[in-house]
């Protein structure tokens, strides 16, 4: 169960329904002198796992989640999405890669102001094409499975946090993605409201969904079936989810 | 596998208008800078345009078949006179169906012989035929005009400014006044005469008084001619030779209602001038959206990372943003087109015109908001996209 994935060679990863796989990646920031954020990083994350990425601040988590999430591009190494290399994806390719195959949960929410939860949920939907309608049908079903049906009509200035954070997860599993990653999901929440954000992604995940989780907090990253630990931009170790 | 689709129509206005619904008070403000601005160029062309109906208006009911007759100088610089038969001989041409003649008295009129002569307060005093009235398509507002019968004993008929000047409203209580050191009895008093002023300015007696008492040789200062509105440029080129066959060249004809036209051009000078004032409120109108977008993009850093990261792309962002200017503009620009389309109403209605607003105006109104709305969308929608996703999740 805790075989640590970086000491496998590379080859040996590319088995069954690799959603996320990083071969040897590297990230560069430019500067004098210029910032390494990863060096040579390879790991997997693979259909229906749910992976604690934990680490300190300045560790490389976000740098890692930019590039998961085809946020941003490597400098060295491959980054491959649901086996599409992300180097050779234009702007518009890429970003419909995000549409169609990651959903998003920020620390901060980022719910769009102006909007109510289920407009926001739907909001996931519109860059994928999806006629209005059928959007809101979509965003409805979504609020329901994180018991949020209820504020559906309410704008994210009326909610508290715990239920923003829901509305977020809503939005990030309405198109039901190959990939959710939430980035310190419980960051901006008191003890009670973060354990009831992990309970919504525990559900998730027995569900079927893939989730990442990026995290500082050892505490949520050993509840987590899987846990990859980095330091310095580099993978320090790993625990399997299976 | 899956390329960036294409946003809808109508996903697309909703997109445009999230930024505006959050932010009403702050839209409402830009978008009254555009409308100050369409509204004054709406307003100018409207006002300008129904000025401009009611001027033809008049010119129509007035006839541009009048012409003006008048002595003009020698060779030498010396004036001239008509020849006492010119009316006469006027007459004579086909197509004039009347003409009138006026000439000067020298002589003062005042209200009483108390009042220093000096102190004409403008007015002349003209000897007038009795058909002048006629002619000039004149009504009076009290009385009766000079007739064959009145015309020998004096008897005076004011003008309308004449009236105002001397204070004498109406011929009840047969008012006098002091002529040429005798009392004339008003005997009628006319209404404004657009297309002779001249009159409007005078006092009128009868030729037969005038020769008897003040000596005038009885040639006409000024010939008014009315002609059949067809033939007026055949009458105007033989009416000098008519007037004066010894020297037609000294001679001159006008036509009054040349100077109305030229009123209504003269006012294109001032509607262009207003037309650049309200440019310029619009360019401010327009630096004010550019401005609000810039802060509405800074402010939204986060929004935009949230929408590339669900998957906008940096051509999705671009238009949401360009699209959020043009409804801005737009908004501004129907606003605009509406509001100077009551002050153009409240304007023609107080000077009693009636009311045309071109509809190349309203056109052109809302087109120039929306251009405005589009170049000054362009850059911040550009920086917007320009945002890396990475960076722009990130913003705290």
């Amino acid at each position: 169960m805790s075989a640590s994935l970086a000491a496998v060679p590379p080859q040996r990863l590319a088995t069954d329904h690799a959603v996320v796989r990083l071969d040897r990646v590297g990230k560069e920031y430019p500067g004098s002198p210029p910032v390494h954020a990863l060096v040579d990083v390879s790991l997997e994350v693979r259909a229906g796992d749910m992976v604690a990425v934990v680490g300190p601040s300045g560790s490389g988590k976000s740098t890692l989640l930019n590039l998961i999430g085809a946020l941003d591009r490597p400098t060295t190494g491959t980054v491959e999405i649901d086996g599409r290399d992300v180097a050779r994806l234009d702007d518009r390719a890429l970003s419909a890669l995000r549409a169609a195959r990651i959903g998003f949960v920020f620390q901060q929410f980022n719910l769009v102001e102006g909007l109510t939860a289920v407009e926001n949920v739907a909001t996931a939907l519109l860059y994928r094409g999806v006629p209005a309608r059928e959007r809101r049908a979509r965003a409805a079903d979504a609020l329901e499975r994180v018991g949020l049906a209820a504020r559906a009509h309410h704008r994210p200035s009326e909610l508290s946090g715990g239920e923003q954070q829901r509305v977020a997860i809503a939005r990030a599993v309405v198109g039901d993605p190959a990939l959710v990653l939430a980035d310190e999901p419980t960051g901006n929440l008191d003890s009670a409201r973060g354990a009831e954000i992990m309970e919504v992604l525990h559900a998730l995940h027995t569900e079927g969904t893939t989730l990442l989780v990026i995290t500082h907090d050892h505490a949520i990253a050993a509840s987590l079936p899987g846990a990859i630990s980095i330091r310095d931009g580099r993978v320090e170790l790993e625990r399997g989810p299976r | 596998m899956s390329d960036a689709i294409r946003l809808r129509p109508g996903d697309v206005l909703g997109l445009g208008a999230v930024g505006l619904r959050t932010r009403r008070l702050r839209t409402a403000l830009t978008a009254v800078g555009i409308a100050i601005g369409i509204a004054a160029m709406v307003a100018v062309l409207g006002i300008s345009a129904s000025s401009r109906a009611d001027l033809l208006a008049e010119l129509d009911e007035l006839g541009t078949n009048l012409l003006e007759v008048t002595p003009g100088q020698s060779f030498f610089g010396d004036s001239s006179k008509l020849p006492v038969d010119a009316p006469a001989m006027v007459r004579r041409i086909g197509p004039v169906e009347s003409a009138a003649a006026t000439a000067t008295v020298t002589a003062s009129v005042r209200r009483t012989d108390f009042i220093s002569p000096l102190e004409t307060g403008g007015i002349s005093v003209l000897a007038a035929e009795p058909n002048l009235l006629s002619t000039l398509d004149g009504t009076l507002s009290s009385g009766t005009f000079l007739n064959a019968a009145t015309d020998r004993y004096p008897t005076v008929v004011l003008g309308a400014d004449t009236a105002r000047t001397l204070g004498i409203s109406s011929v009840a209580g047969s008012p006098r006044v002091y002529l040429g050191g005798q009392w004339f009895t008003v005997v009628g008093i006319l209404d404004p005469l657009p297309l002779a002023p001249t009159i409007d300015r005078a006092a009128l007696i009868g030729f037969p008084i005038a020769e008897a008492m003040f000596g005038i040789d009885g040639s006409a200062s000024t010939l008014y001619v009315r002609t059949t509105p067809a033939q007026v440029d055949a009458v105007r080129a033989v009416l000098p030779a008519t007037a004066n066959p010894a020297a037609p060249t000294e001679v001159r004809v006008t036509r009054p209602s040349d100077a109305l036209e030229a009123r209504a051009a003269t006012d294109d000078a001032l509607t262009a001038l207003l037309l650049a004032l309200g440019g310029v409120a619009l360019l401010v109108g327009g630096v004010g959206i550019a401005n609000v977008m810039v802060i509405s993009v800074l402010e939204r850093r986060r929004e935009i990372g949230v929408r590339r990261a669900l998957g906008a792309t940096k051509q999705h962002i671009r238009v949401q943003f360009v699209v959020e200017a043009l409804l801005l503009s737009g908004l501004g620009g129907v606003t605009g087109v509406l509001l100077g389309a009551v002050v153009t109403g409240g304007y023609a209605a107080v000077r009693g015109w009636t009311i045309a607003v071109p509809i190349l105006a309203v056109v052109a109104g809302v087109g120039i908001a929306l251009l405005v709305g589009a170049v000054a969308g362009l850059y911040p929608a550009a920086r917007a996209a320009r945002l890396t996703p990475a960076e722009a999740v990130r913003t705290t």
